[in-house]
C-alpha cells in the first residue's frame, strides 16, 4: 500500500501514456485488455456510423439516381441531378437568399465585437446588459418566428413604434422579396448576436489584465488597445465565428420557414431541400443539393483552418 | 464636457438602444398574450396595455387546445433520455480515447473529428431513410437516437476534462483491483461533474429548442414537442395573435427562469461548448 500512495502522490503529466506498466500478462488477460477500449466505444461508434457516416454514403449514392424515396425502383442517372441543379436557375436562386444572411452575419459579428469590447471594461449594469444581449440565443426558434411575425405585421410592433416616433408607414415588411429577406436576416442577427458576443467576451477576458495596464501606461487609447491587444487575442474565436456564420447562412431554416414558409422569395437552401425530398418526393435531386451544400461548408471550413490555424483543436 | 464623458454617454446610449431592441418585441408579445380577443378585434395597438393585466384566458386556451401539456411531456422525456444518453456516450468515448492506447485509435479520433464538420441539416434526406428503416419514424426514439448519436461537442468537452484528471488516480484504483469499468464508474464519472453540468446545459437548451428534427421525424399530432406544437398554432389559431402570443410566452418562460437562475453556468457552458 505504501508503494501505491507514493505513486499516486507523484504528479503525472496528463499527456503521459495511460495504463499502468505491468509485467507481461498471460495471453487471456492481454486479449481482454486489448478489447477493453472497444467495449467503451461500441455504442458511440455504432451511433456515429449509423447516423452520420452511413447517411453521407447513402446520400452520395442517391444523388446519382432518380429515386423518389418510396418506391423500390431506382434508376442510375449519372450526373443528371447535378446538371439540373446548376442549370435550373430557380433551384440556384436560393443561394442568393443566403447572401442576405451572409451580409447580416458581417453586421452581427461587428456588433458582437463592439458590445463584447465595451462590456469587458467596467460599465454600470454590466451583467444586466450581458444577460439581455445573450438571452435571445436561448429562445426557441419557433417562438422567435411568431414574435417577429407579429413585429412585422401591418399595425404590429414595428409600425406602432414608427408611428410613435412620428413616421407613418403602411409598408408591408414581408411583402417584397428584398424587404422580406432583409427583415428575416435582421431577425437572424437579433437571435444569434448573443452567441458571438459571449464567445468574444470569453476570449477577451482570457487576455491577461496586465497587458491593458502596460498599454495604458504607454499612453495607448482604447482604439489602440483594441487593435494591438484584443484583436490578436481573439483571432481564433473570430475565425470560428466566420465559419459558423457562413455555414449558418447556407443552412438557414427555422425562421423563414415559420415566418413566411419560404414565400415571397425567402426560400432558403434547406427549405428547398426539405420540400424536394419530403413534399415532391425527389430524393435523388434533394440528395444532390445536400451534397453540394455539404461540399461548400467543408470547403469553407478547410479554408478557415488554413488561414487561422486553430491550435485548440487537439483531440488526439 | 470632456471627450471622455461624451464617449461614455455614447456607449451607454448604444447599450440602452440594444436593450430596447431585444426587449421590445418580447414585451409586446407578453402584453398581447394578456389581451382578450375582443380587445384585439377593436384594434388595440401593439404597444397598448391590456385592459385586464390578469387576463389568463389565452393561456388556458393555448394549454388546452394547443396541447401544450402533452408537448411539455414529450419534450421532457426526450430531454431526459437524450441528455442522459449523451453524457454516458460522450464520457465513455472520451475515457476510451484518452486512457487507452490501442490500434486504430487515431482512426477513431479522426472519425469523430470529421463528423464535427458535417452540419446536421445537410444529411437529413438520407438519415431519414435510415431512421425509417429502423421503424423509428414517428416515434420518440427518432429524435432521441439522433440527438445522442451526433453530439461531438459533448465528447470534446469530456475529453478536455478527462485530460486534467491525473492518471495516477486510475492507477491507484487499478492496483486495488478495479477493472476498467469500475475505474470509469467510480473514479472518472464522479470527477467529471463540472463537465457534466456543462453538457446538460448546452445539450439541454439545444434539445428543448430544436425544431427541425421533431418536425421531420414526428409528424403525428400527439407526438408534438414544444416547438412543433407551437408551430401548429399557425393553423387553428390563424390570426388569433392573443393565443399565439400566449403559446410563445409559455415556451419562452421556462428558458427565462432557467437562465435567470443559472446565468453564470450557462455563459461558461457556451464558451466551453462552442469554442471546440
Amino acid at each position: 500500500m505504501t508503494d501505491t500512495t507514493r505513486r499516486a502522490a507523484r504528479p503525472v503529466p496528463p499527456a503521459a501514456p495511460a495504463g499502468p506498466k505491468r509485467a507481461p500478462a498471460p495471453r487471456g488477460a492481454r486479449l481482454s485488455r486489448r478489447l477493453t477500449p472497444w467495449l467503451f466505444l461500441i455504442a458511440p461508434l455504432a451511433l456515429l456510423l449509423t447516423f452520420t457516416y452511413a447517411p453521407i454514403a447513402n446520400m452520395v449514392a442517391y444523388s446519382f439516381t432518380d429515386w423518389d424515396g418510396v418506391s423500390p425502383e431506382l434508376n442510375y442517372t449519372g450526373t443528371e441531378n447535378y446538371t439540373e441543379l446548376l442549370t435550373r436557375s430557380e433551384l440556384f436562386e436560393v443561394f442568393l437568399v443566403s447572401g442576405y444572411y451572409l451580409v447580416a452575419s458581417v453586421v452581427q459579428i461587428v456588433l458582437a465585437l463592439y458590445f463584447a469590447t465595451v462590456l469587458s471594461f467596467d460599465v454600470r449594469f454590466r451583467s444586466f446588459f450581458k444577460g439581455v444581449l445573450f438571452f435571445p440565443y436561448l429562445i426557441n426558434g419557433v417562438a422567435i418566428g411568431f414574435v417577429f411575425l407579429y413585429f412585422f405585421q401591418d399595425g404590429g410592433t414595428l409600425d406602432s413604434v414608427l408611428s410613435l416616433l412620428g413616421v407613418e408607414s403602411d409598408h408591408a415588411w414581408l411583402g417584397t422579396p428584398f424587404s422580406a429577406n432583409t427583415s428575416l436576416a435582421g431577425v437572424s442577427v437579433w437571435r444569434y448576436l448573443g452567441l458571438n458576443f459571449v464567445l468574444f467576451l470569453g476570449a477577451i477576458q482570457s487576455i491577461p489584465g496586465e497587458l491593458y495596464e502596460a498599454a495604458e501606461i504607454d499612453g495607448a487609447g482604447r482604439w489602440h488597445q483594441f487593435r494591438h491587444i484584443i484583436a490578436p487575442g481573439i483571432k481564433p474565436v473570430l475565425g470560428l465565428s466566420v465559419v459558423l456564420s457562413v455555414s449558418g447562412s447556407l443552412s438557414v431554416f427555422e425562421i423563414p420557414y415559420v415566418m413566411t414558409g419560404g414565400a415571397t422569395g425567402t426560400e432558403t437552401f434547406v427549405i428547398q431541400t426539405v420540400k424536394l425530398a419530403f413534399q415532391f418526393n425527389k430524393t435523388g435531386l434533394a440528395s444532390a443539393a445536400a451534397v453540394v451544400l455539404l461540399l461548400i461548408v467543408l470547403a469553407v471550413t478547410w479554408v478557415q483552418r488554413r488561414i487561422v490555424p486553430d491550435e485548440k483543436v487537439d483531440l488526439v | 464636457m470632456t471627450r471622455r464623458t461624451v464617449a461614455r454617454a455614447l456607449v451607454h446610449l448604444s447599450l440602452v438602444l440594444a436593450t430596447l431592441v431585444v426587449l421590445l418585441p418580447l414585451t409586446v408579445i407578453f402584453l398581447t398574450s394578456l389581451k382578450s380577443s375582443k380587445e384585439m378585434a377593436n384594434g388595440s395597438g401593439a404597444l397598448a396595455l391590456p385592459d385586464d393585466p390578469l387576463n389568463l384566458d389565452n393561456y388556458v386556451t393555448a394549454f388546452r387546445d394547443g396541447q401544450m401539456l402533452s408537448a411539455f411531456g414529450n419534450t421532457a422525456v426526450i430531454l431526459v433520455v437524450a441528455v442522459g444518453g449523451t453524457i454516458l456516450i460522450g464520457s465513455m468515448t472520451a475515457y476510451a480515447i484518452d486512457r487507452f492506447r490501442f490500434r486504430l485509435r487515431k482512426l477513431v479520433v479522426a472519425l469523430f473529428l470529421l463528423a464535427a464538420l458535417v452540419p446536421g441539416v445537410t444529411t437529413q434526406v438520407a438519415t431519414f431513410q435510415i431512421v425509417n428503416s429502423f421503424g423509428m419514424f414517428d416515434s420518440l426514439w427518432a429524435p432521441i437516437a439522433l440527438y445522442m448519436g451526433t453530439d461531438i461537442v459533448s465528447i470534446y468537452i469530456f475529453l478536455q476534462f478527462i485530460r486534467s484528471i491525473p492518471v495516477s488516480l486510475d492507477e491507484a484504483a487499478r492496483l486495488d483491483g478495479a477493472g476498467a469499468f469500475t475505474v470509469y464508474r467510480k473514479v472518472i464519472l464522479p470527477l467529471l461533474k463540472p463537465a457534466i453540468a456543462t453538457v446538460v446545459i448546452v445539450k439541454g437548451i439545444n434539445v428543448y429548442n430544436d425544431f427541425y428534427i421533431p418536425f421531420l421525424y414526428m409528424p403525428s399530432e400527439d407526438l408534438g414537442v414544444i416547438s412543433t406544437s407551437l408551430f401548429r398554432f399557425k393553423g387553428p389559431f390563424g390570426a388569433h395573435w392573443e393565443t399565439i402570443s400566449a403559446g410563445a410566452v409559455l415556451v419562452i418562460l421556462p428558458t427565462l427562469i432557467v437562465f435567470l437562475f443559472l446565468q453564470r453556468f450557462i455563459y461558461n457552458g457556451f464558451t466551453r461548448g462552442a469554442t471546440k
